[in-house]
């Protein structure tokens, strides 16, 4: 079986039972004269997770999360309840909690369509039973083995794995029937190196929507333990950053958080509409340098921040949000693409049945240009290469963001010399792109590890670019 | 839907109660040797308004519970949102299935039984506030009012949310431990955006509390919304540069929480914290003290028995700058050879005392520097101290503010700014678990055009 209506109708609705008739009443209660749109958002998530330390495989948990969240709208208002208990009467209480916001009316009728998915960007499996379990265990001991064979300096190594299975519904009084079965797995690697009493961290990790033979493809999560002890080892030789504003070049792949910070969360529909952003009513505007062209695409096969289609039943699109330089969209939702009279990108996301959906990004990439990343570090005379990032953060009102170097080596007269110690990095998301001044031709999106916070959510996301050079941007080390 | 009252909580909590003794007696029908396990739930309220029109109302109601079963030194855990009978009985399952592959451990274990809290005390922390839908959007919409009226350059909202909840939460082990307590917590927030000339800036500011009683006024937390944003407008960068830095104190908070990750036990035994290795070491000036007060009636972070069972005590992290202990639950304690604190889940109501000096005072103690009010992103390497992170905030020259300043970063390292605290003013004016006052330290490298 792998339609995935049937799946969650197997999975969700037989449980606790839920028939045709039983949803047609809960949609005809949600709905009355006064309210514009409605959805029920069913969801039935299992998570398995192993944590191995000290060469011992200490933790493991396994959960299960179910529920539905039922929204009225009416106007720019929302009603909305939820519930984690199925039957019928729970449901029917938390829809008349949600209808409550659009006064009077009558129950509306609402026949529920079927509007069949016709991606599929990944399989709906369930990663959680693609291995046994005792070779998830023996995966991990061989990344731990392979840190610490890597490098005598490595003192400790942290390694996980998580899997999940996340089984959605969708009921909307347009007509909406729709489910997505996603695959998330993740697999993290984390060590201390120590020389000389200086101690050091790296991180690395990967994911994707499939099943758990991702890592083993290639050895794939090996890779990812000799990438950690690499970073640490790295950092053992940095010496302080410089300070001040310089040009920076930036590599290809995790360094596109920037474009997540510095223009993606400022071109979210629900900030726009509101008028809260920087980049709102500058549609058609030079907001970039000639040649950028940023886009927001959840149609890639098994990315992490790729979906069949969004939590709203939209399905997910390749949306152009700055074409050659010039702002050509924003990314919407059902409630902000009806109210500022757009179409809605399949960017309607939530974190779980039991949050609102808003505009949330996908995967956010910068597309290739063609210079040879080689000859980008070769055009600066003085500055900064920063390779690999920890967070971001952006204020989308002023436009400032910033984000955090993991990895970074200051350039000399067009060479790499020596590694700098991680240093924040903070900009004008307005302006910064219009510094862009060299595009490499090394696209390459990150490793799928990505997590995006708003409004106390957090959904996967995807970043990516191609190597670039900005010239002028803030680099907040010690070293004057 | 009004949320629940007081009858319904001592209902609740026999309910939660009795979980609890299932899932306990379901390890052991399962083989377990030892378990623990909690379970909760909260219901609750939230609307937002927006421009003086209701923008969501929300009633939460969220359900929980999790087990660890041991096998001697092997455990495995599991967790559900789902309370029936059945899920119970699963989640034993899942939680034994895991058990079967973890390896042993030797500090896998249940605290020592004569840890265990025996008495839970009331520590005054549920306050439900019968609010109806109406009234908490009048309550918000008044708030943002305040706020948008406040001066002519508030040209926009992002509005004002209330919120209220009730939960509860009974945790228990295989030791007999068993506890459990309802607690309320309400909040309001407001934030709004200013303009001037092309450039927009915002602000907010919010006020929390166990009783609803003990909430700020909505019209004043309005107005401190608007006045934070304010005075934001015309914000200019600075030139790459040395200077001493005041941390307001809502933002000093943030040092503090890096105080407490780097003596977690967790970031201790993993090598991962600066602070390795400085027990009983002189880490801050003699002046600064630092304790914890779990039983603080009404504290936000208040908890009569930690996330191991074990009974909570004040005590002091730093005395005449000289860190006093580290902060351990039962198995970081076991791995670094310690008995644990009472800190599974991490500190409850930290404070700094206070010092003598009021804000006035402080920049008159600063001269020439920056004060920052607002940090962004997560520049703070935990394994080395180093600190780099974006502010804003405002340029002192002379003891007296200049103009707001931004797209700016500081960076130091934590611990030779800790060593470098000159000051704790007596300035904590704003609402939470974690008191201190603003924070002078004597030296920062600030980066900027």
């Amino acid at each position: 079986m792998n339609d995935p209506i049937a799946i969650a109708r197997d999975s969700i609705l037989a449980p606790a039972g839920l028939d045709e008739s039983a949803l047609d009443r809960l949609l005809g209660h949600l709905t009355s004269a006064a309210v514009d749109a409605a959805d029920i958002y069913f969801q039935y998530s299992r998570l398995q997770s192993w944590v191995l330390e000290d060469g011992i495989l200490k933790d493991g948990n396994f959960s299960i999360e179910q529920g539905a969240g039922l929204r009225a709208v009416s106007g720019e208002k929302t009603g909305f309840a939820y519930s984690d208990e199925l039957q019928l009467p729970a449901l029917l209480e938390a829809a008349t909690a949600a209808r409550a916001i659009a006064r009077g009316g009558r129950e509306g009728q609402v026949r529920i369509g079927q509007a069949p998915t016709k991606q599929r960007l990944y399989e709906p499996l369930n990663p959680i039973g693609s291995l046994p379990d005792a070779d998830k265990v023996a995966l991990l001991q061989r990344v731990d083995a392979e840190a610490r064979r890597a490098d005598p300096r490595v003192r400790e190594v942290v390694a996980s794995l998580v899997a999940v299975q996340d089984t959605v519904l969708v009921l909307a009084d347009d007509g909406t029937l729709a489910a997505d079965v996603r695959p998330l797995v993740r697999l993290n690697v984390s060590v201390i190196a120590e020389q000389d009493g200086r101690r050091e961290q790296g991180s690395s990790g990967g994911g994707a929507r499939a099943d758990l033979g991702y890592f083993l493809v290639e050895d794939r999560a090996l890779t990812f333990a000799r990438e950690a002890v690499r970073l640490a080892l790295v950092n053992l030789d940095a010496v302080a950053a410089p300070a001040g504003t310089m040009t920076v070049v930036l590599g290809s792949g995790w360094p596109g958080v920037l474009l997540h910070e510095a223009v993606g969360h400022g071109l979210e529909g629900d900030f726009n509409r509101k008028g809260s952003s920087a980049f709102a009513g500058r549609l058609g505007q030079r907001v970039a340098a000639q040649g950028v062209t940023v886009v927001d695409d959840g149609t890639l096969p098994g990315r992490r921040g790729s979906l069949n289609l969004d939590d709203e039943g939209t399905p997910t699109q390749n949306t152009v949000l700055i074409e050659d330089g010039i702002l050509r969209g924003y990314m919407q939702d059902k409630l902000n693409a009806r109210l500022t009279g757009t179409t809605p990108t399949g960017n309607g996301r939530r974190e779980s049945y039991a949050h609102l959906p808003m505009p949330r990004m996908t995967n956010t990439y910068m597309l290739a240009g063609e210079r040879d990343p080689e000859e980008i570090i070769a055009s600066v005379d003085k500055g900064l290469y920063a390779v690999n990032f920890g967070g971001g953060q952006v204020d989308i009102t002023s436009g400032k963001f910033v984000f955090s170097a993991s990895e970074a080596y200051l350039i000399e007269k067009g060479r790499i010399t020596r590694p700098v110690k991680g240093a924040t990095l903070i900009g004008n998301g307005p302006d910064v792109l219009t510094r862009v001044s060299l595009i490499g031709n090394d696209l390459r999106l990150d490793e799928g590890v990505g997590t995006c916070g708003k409004e106390g959510q957090s959904v996967p996301v995807g970043v990516g670019q191609p190597t670039l050079r900005i010239d002028g941007l803030t680099v907040g080390g010690t070293s004057q | 839907m009004p949320i629940l009252t007081t009858e319904d909580t001592a209902e609740r909590l026999a309910r939660l109660q009795q979980i609890i003794e299932d899932l306990l007696k379901e390890a052991r029908r399962q083989g377990a040797s030892a378990a623990e396990a909690s379970v909760g739930g909260s219901a609750g309220l939230e609307v937002a308004v927006r421009l003086g029109e209701v923008e969501t109302v929300e009633h939460t109601r969220d359900n929980g519970l999790g087990i660890t079963l041991y096998f001697g030194h092997r455990r495995g855990s599991a967790s559900t949102s789902d309370l029936s009978p059945a899920a119970v009985r699963d989640a034993v399952s899942a939680a034994r299935a895991i058990a079967e592959h973890t390896q042993d451990d030797p500090c896998a274990h249940l605290a020592p039984p004569e840890l265990m809290a025996t008495e839970i005390l009331d520590l005054d922390l549920c306050h439900p506030w019968a609010i109806e839908v109406e009234q908490a959007i009048e309550l918000a919409v008044s708030c943002e009012d305040a706020a948008r009226t406040y001066d002519p350059r508030i040209v926009n909202s992002e509005g004002a949310s209330l919120s209220t909840h009730l939960g509860i939460h009974v945790a228990g082990n295989t030791h007999g431990f068993i506890g459990g307590y309802p607690t309320t917590r309400h909040s309001l927030n407001c934030a709004v955006i200013g303009q001037d000339g092309e450039l927009m800036q915002r602000d907010y500011w919010w006020t929390t509390a166990r009783a609803s009683s003990d909430l700020d006024a909505a019209r004043a937390v309005g107005e401190r919304a608007a006045e934070r944003t304010v005075a934001r407008l015309g914000a200019r960068r600075l030139g790459t540069r040395e200077a001493p830095v005041l941390f307001r104190a809502e933002v000093a908070t943030g040092l503090l929480r890096s105080l407490v990750s780097a003596i977690n036990g967790a970031s201790l035994y993993r090598r991962s914290s600066f602070l390795l290795d400085h027990l009983g070491k002189s880490i801050f000036p003699e002046f600064v003290r630092i304790h914890e007060q779990p039983h603080l009636r009404r504290g936000l972070s208040s908890a009569p028995y930690d996330g191991d069972g074990v009974a909570t005590r004040a005590k002091d992290l730093v005395r005449d700058g000289v860190l006093q202990t580290y902060v351990l639950d039962t198995y970081s304690g076991c791995r670094l050879g310690m008995p644990t604190t009472g800190n599974a889940g991490g500190v409850r109501n930290l404070t700094i005392e206070m010092g003598e000096l009021d804000r006035t005072a402080l920049l008159r103690e600063m001269g020439t520097g920056l004060l920052v009010t607002e940090l962004m992103g997560h520049g703070v390497n935990a394994v080395t101290g180093d600190y780099s992170r974006g502010a804003s905030g405002f340029w002192v020259e002379n003891g007296e503010i200049q103009y707001p300043v931004e797209e700016i970063t500081i960076a130091g390292n934590l611990k030779q700014m800790f060593a470098g605290l000159v000051a704790v003013g007596n300035d904590c004016d704003f609402p939470g678990s974690t008191r201190t006052g603003s924070w002078l330290i004597d030296r920062m490298t600030i980066a900027g055009e």
